[in-house]
């Protein structure tokens, strides 16, 4: 019942977003709120198992806000360095490509996708596959220090570098 | 005015990235190194024309025109959707490409190939069990 109530609060403030500016009680029209409200509700029936699987830890809004935090600094830091990186490489052209493998020791599904999506847009990493037992990411990595190898793993911190702490305190 | 100058600043910044992306395209060797240039670079091109859009959209606001603020919020909506399928997109190629058999060029290591390969052995294995049974 609390995961049907949760998914039609989530879609109607979508679709309330996504009609901005159509009225004039306060910013919608009356139709529009309307027929948001019947879609929302036949959506969040649909779909609330499949929305909202077993735990709720994802209400506390503190966790939104280490989420926004993350977002707007060491994950935008990260990106940019990563374009620069990129940049660098496709003037000189240096390469040293390799798939490796990360066992980053997340257990929930949002916060292995939340560091897979991570690792893509910082530097020089792109996830290309996941064991799903075991949580161990495989990582095409396009400069990779030999040194660093310790037969197939990788240790987290060379290639996710801060953020797999920040995102076991988002979703862990 | 000085509004006109970020706008301007911000499309610069956004098209020399996502130029940048599209140099990567052509000049790396094989489809993974290739996915680096077209993920990175244009999802972050995108941010900055995005950000330039929502400073129009505000600037209008300001103005006094109330399609600014939806074009702001609908430009907002865009970014969050190209943040998350960008990469998810990357990934489910890459592991495509992966899947069938498209090796990285001069790979130093290859740790996915020998996961691979153990799945393979594993099936096999199962597999002559089973027509051993059935005989």
């Amino acid at each position: 019942m609390i995961a049907f109530i949760i998914t039609t609060i989530l879609c109607f403030i979508t679709y309330l977003i996504l009609t901005t500016g159509s009225g004039t009680v306060g910013l919608w029209s009356i139709e529009e709120i309307l027929l948001g409200l019947i879609l929302s509700l036949i959506a969040g029936f649909v779909t609330r198992n499949v929305f909202i699987k077993k735990d709720l830890r994802m209400l506390n809004p503190i966790r939104w806000l280490i989420f926004v935090g993350y977002v707007v600094g060491p994950f935008f830091i990260g990106m940019a360095k990563a374009n620069f990186d990129v940049a660098y490489r496709v003037i000189t052209g240096k390469i040293n490509p390799g798939i490796v493998k990360i066992s980053p020791n997340l257990k929930t599904d949002l916060g292995i996708t939340l560091l897979a999506n991570s690792i893509t847009l910082t530097p020089g990493t792109l996830s290309v596959d996941i064991d799903e037992e075991t949580n161990d990411l495989y990582i095409h990595w396009i400069n990779v220090k030999e040194n660093t190898l310790k037969g197939d793993f990788v240790d987290c911190k060379y290639i996710c570098g801060s953020f797999d702490k920040w995102i076991r305190r988002i979703a862990e | 005015m000085w509004f006109d100058y970020l706008i301007y600043i911000l499309l610069a910044i956004g098209v020399f990235f996502n130029i940048l992306g599209g140099f990567g395209l052509l000049r790396f060797p094989d489809v993974y190194t290739r996915l680096h240039a077209g993920t990175k670079c244009t999802t972050f091109g995108s941010i900055f024309i995005t950000g330039s859009v929502i400073i129009l959209g505000l600037k209008m606001w300001y103005l006094g025109s109330t399609d600014g603020s939806i074009l702001a919020i609908h430009t907002a909506g865009a970014l969050v959707a190209i943040l998350l399928t960008n990469p998810t997109g990357a990934h489910a190629i890459a592991r495509a490409a992966h899947k069938s058999g498209v090796k990285p060029v001069g790979a130093v290591v290859d740790s996915l190939q020998t996961k691979s390969l153990k799945h393979n052995v594993n099936k096999k294995i199962i597999e002559t069990k089973k027509m051993e049974e059935e005989k």
